[in-house]
């Protein structure tokens, strides 16, 4: 049974054609038990990527592809990395469901893009950075 | 943020499955953000507030 609706899967094609630029792969971590969301996760991921030709999925076991896992620095599962024309350290840990749904959609057609969407003085700010920064964002599925 | 700076990586947790993390970073109302372990932030934030924080967090 598919997770996204034939209504949304229209409009996402629809999106991912006009919006999209560089191609963007969906590097997917998971493995075969003991993880609560990992077959839906994967599932979403599959589903995404055939709504377009320039999405492409890519699914690794967490424990038998661990290399892959630290080259990307993923350290939990289910876990989804975003990568456009270069990893820009956009990750997603856990099921994307509810809200964050459109969060992953929305990233995806960003770093497409390559372009981050902030206003003039957020990047003049960022740009200034010396320190690597880390953020987690905490959400529950809405 | 994340795709602004080189020197930026995000992710985005859901609580409810990772709920050792989620109590280390005393996550009870989200969205919360954490800057490098450090720096807290709750609630959808403005835009300026969500880069001060992230500032904060990198000095």
């Amino acid at each position: 049974m598919p997770l996204i609706g034939p209504k949304d899967a229209d409009f996402l094609k629809k999106e991912f054609a006009d919006k999209l630029v560089a191609p963007v792969r969906l590097v997917m971590f998971t493995q075969e038990f003991e993880c609560q969301y990992c077959r839906e996760t994967r599932q979403l991921v599959e589903e995404i990527a055939a709504l377009s030709d320039k999405i492409d999925a890519e699914v690794y076991d967490f424990v038998t592809d661990k290399e892959k896992a630290d080259e990307y620095n993923v350290d939990k599962i289910p876990a989804i990395a975003v990568l456009g024309a270069k990893d820009y350290g956009v990750r997603f840990y856990g099921i994307p469901s509810g809200y964050e749904f459109t969060s992953l959609i929305e990233d995806i057609i960003a770093v497409s893009e390559g372009d981050s969407g902030l206003a003039a003085p957020t990047r003049e700010a960022i740009a200034q950075l010396t320190q690597p920064v880390h953020i987690q964002v905490f959400i529950t599925p809405t | 943020m994340a795709i602004e700076s080189d020197l930026i990586r995000a992710d985005m947790v859901e609580a409810i499955e990772f709920p050792h993390l989620a109590n280390t970073y005393h996550v009870y109302g989200v969205p919360r953000s954490i800057f490098n372990e450090t720096v807290y932030v709750e609630g959808a934030v403005p835009e300026p507030m969500f880069l001060e924080k992230l500032l904060e967090a990198a000095e």
